[in-house]
């Protein structure tokens, strides 16, 4: 196997790849004691692009090539102590702010802005990567602003922002980044980026074809036959909506899917980490004094108990998104068909569908399903309940 | 005094939640007991307080053999110590004093869930006093108040207007009830409630919503801005409407059927699809259809997305209830 250096991970972005190694190379410079071209190296990044294009994984590669301590190579060798701790997400001037919740708040913010004004032990780069910076709230962004405009030196922002909504991130962060937008991955990159991680090509060029264009999404169809299964299911529902009796079975199915994926992912993880914060303020103890202690950890009992619903419902929302986005995405197949344009299709291997609904539909109505479709999404955004919105967004697709 | 050793009410357990209804019982048991000793007074303690030999000198006749009532308040709460010493007195009582056992029905332990099974057995009389749920039992004891404040029989009309204008707590019904007999000289009727109460004490998002998928405009709008006015919750008015127009559209969707039979299938109680089998009455998919796009568009605006969400209710329930129409 060939060593693709750090920037092997960034699928399908020559054009970003090139900027983010020229920075490295002047920011090792800088680390060496020389003074590059003003402007080659910047404190604050802005990681945009649509879902799936690896803005995560480009900041991460960006992280990994600043820490490279391979002299002799060009920053991101991709085996060095440095690269590969930063990569595996252990290295200790590398820190990743990643919410698992609906948002970033402003505590966690603060914490991180005193974090960030430390200087570097490795003696290269403190690196703060913010993995869904439309997910910092507005008080969130506010305390993070300071630290993006004037960073201590040798200390690198990079947050990371999906791109169809660029506005999500404050204006006052934005004009401070500078802004590396990524592509959306062709196919064939993509094909031959799984092929790399060990799966087989026909599977490969099949996961590529059907994901939209999102990396991550190609390797969970690639390796994991539920998420295969879960596919399937959802793009039946279109030919599978007859009678108005199949609105609620169709509707139940998605949202007790969504529901069902919150509770495998979350389950076990919610009870152990209860258990060590129990263990922590003194549960289970015996003698005396015990029940004083455990009354205090009521407090920090709840507020665990309210993060972990927020996990929920975002792996919850997450889940039926996914659903939507294919869903969506069949019906354009759907207009891409009736229209007779060439344009690829985004579920090749649902041609045949398409091409039956598009007989049976009217442009018109397929439309109206669509945007049903996409309705859908935005309710859920605004923390409609699932099944109501799920329901409403079925009844149109019955009835078109 | 001695002829008391033996009659039931030495022991009394009070069993039930009804605060008013105990609260009476054991008035009665008080004023049995100054019947036969009218320096007879009440003693309250409740059973967590208490110690075996407080209980004991608390229940041991005193010098001059005055008449006594002890109140045991939250029996359900009882320890095992306490809850032998009352059934060792219930089946000894003494002279001249009544043991007023007051216990909810319930408890966590099981020496205090055993509790009311064992006064019984010692022969304790007993009086239940379960917390009043049903609308008929409600109307029971509104027509027996009035009786009891010495009105005549009043019409069902204006029991059930009593009820919707005060509300559903026994205490403020009981009020209500004495001071219409004394104000109508014991002619309660509609018109004389009405005379009195105007408004109503309580209404839910249900009745709205059952309004709405009714199509009855005026009584939905009327209901909905009781709602907002008596403070409650948007949201909640918002999920009783989309749940309404759900389960017609899911009922009318499986068509006609036996209840019993449909509720496996459906996932709900026979009947609520008995209830919403009568609602569909109006219905067609195209109207169910735009009804269920208001109900979710509806649950964005109660959440923020509109400026006004009262409003958004009002405009809501018109949508519906046009939507209802549509034929």
């Amino acid at each position: 196997m060939v060593n693709r250096g750090v920037w092997g991970d960034v699928v399908g972005q020559p054009e970003a790849v090139a900027v983010l190694s020229a920075a490295a190379e002047a920011a090792a410079s800088i680390v060496a004691g020389g003074s590059p071209a003003p402007g080659a190296m910047t404190h604050a990044w802005l990681f945009t692009g649509p879902p799936g294009s690896g803005r995560s994984g480009a900041a991460r590669a960006f992280a990994a090539a600043l820490e490279c301590i391979a002299v002799d190579d060009r920053p991101g060798c991709g085996s060095c102590a440095g690269c590969h701790t930063a990569l595996a997400g252990t290295h200790a001037d590398v820190r990743v702010v990643s919410p698992e919740g609906l948002s970033i708040s402003v505590g966690e913010m603060r914490a991180l802005v005193q974090v960030s004004a430390r200087r570097p032990t490795s003696g290269r780069w403190q690196v703060v990567i913010i993995t869904d910076a439309d997910r910092l709230t507005e008080g969130a962004a506010n305390a993070l602003l300071k630290a993006v405009e004037e960073p201590p030196e040798r200390t690198v922002f990079l947050l990371c922002a999906p791109s169809d909504h660029p506005d999500d991130v404050s204006v006052t962060i934005r004009s401070r980044c500078r802004i590396v937008s990524l592509a959306t991955p062709r196919v064939a990159a993509i094909a031959s980026a799984l092929e790399y991680d060990g799966v087989a090509p026909e599977v490969a060029s099949w996961a590529a074809s059907v994901c939209g264009g999102h990396v991550g999404r190609a390797r969970r169809l690639a390796t994991d036959e539920q998420v295969r299964a879960r596919r399937e299911a959802v793009l039946r529902i279109p030919l599978a909506l007859r009678r108005p009796a199949d609105i609620f079975t169709c509707a139940d199915q998605l949202v007790s899917a969504a529901e069902g994926d919150a509770l495998t992912a979350n389950e076990g993880r919610d009870l152990a980490e209860r258990e060590a914060l129990e263990t922590a303020m003194g549960g289970g103890g015996t003698g005396k004094g015990t029940a004083a202690v455990t009354r205090g950890a009521k407090g920090a009992l709840k507020d665990l108990e309210k993060r972990q619903k927020s996990r929920t419902t975002r792996t919850q929302r997450d889940s039926l998104d996914q659903a939507l986005v294919d869903l969506a995405a069949f019906y354009r197949d759907v207009l891409v068909t009736a229209s007779g344009a060439p344009a690829v299709l985004n579920h090749p291997d649902r041609a045949e569908d398409a091409r039956a609904a598009a007989s049976s539909w009217t442009p018109e109505s397929t439309l109206r399903r669509l945007e049903a479709v996409l309705n859908c999404r935005t309710a859920l955004e605004r923390n409609v309940k699932p099944r109501i919105a799920v329901e409403a967004m079925l009844t149109t697709l019955q009835r078109g | 005094m001695s002829a008391h050793a033996d009659t039931p009410d030495a022991v009394h357990l009070i069993v039930g939640e009804e605060e008013l209804l105990v609260e009476r019982a054991v008035r009665g048991t008080l004023d049995a007991a100054r019947k036969a000793d009218p320096q007879a007074d009440l003693t309250r303690v409740r059973v967590t307080d208490l110690t075996v030999p407080e209980l004991a000198e608390l229940v041991s006749p005193s010098l001059f053999a005055e008449g006594r009532v002890v109140a045991l308040e939250a029996a359900q709460e009882i320890g095992k110590e306490i809850a032998d010493a009352v059934v060792a007195y219930a089946k000894a009582p003494a002279d001249g004093v009544t043991l007023v056992v007051v216990h909810t029905g319930g408890g966590r332990s099981k020496v205090a869930k055993d509790l009311p099974g064992a006064l019984r057995k010692a022969g304790a009389r007993v009086t239940e006093c379960p917390k009043i749920t049903k609308a008929a039992d409600r109307e029971a004891f509104v027509r027996n108040e009035i009786r009891s404040a010495g009105g005549g029989k009043a019409d069902p009309e204006a029991v059930a207007a009593l009820i919707e204008a005060v509300g559903s707590d026994l205490r403020e019904l009981a009020a209500a009830a004495s001071q219409l007999v004394a104000d109508t000289d014991g002619k309660v009727d509609a018109a004389a409630v009405h005379r009195y109460h105007r408004g109503r004490a309580e209404v839910t998002g249900f009745v709205v919503a059952e309004k709405a998928v009714m199509g009855d405009r005026a009584g939905a709008l009327e209901a909905l801005r009781w709602a907002i006015q008596l403070g409650v919750p948007h949201v909640l008015v918002a999920d009783a409407l989309a749940d309404a127009v759900r389960t017609v559209a899911r009922v009318s969707a499986v068509g006609r059927g036996d209840p019993n039979r449909l509720a496996g299938e459906l996932g709900m109680p026979p009947w609520k699809i008995r209830k919403a089998q009568g609602q569909t009455r109006g219905w067609d998919d195209r109207g169910l259809a735009a009804a269920m796009t208001v109900v979710a568009d509806l649950n964005a605006d109660v959440k923020g997305v509109a400026a006004d969400s009262g409003y958004a209710l009002e405009r809501a329930v018109l949508k519906i209830v046009a939507a209802h129409g549509r034929r």
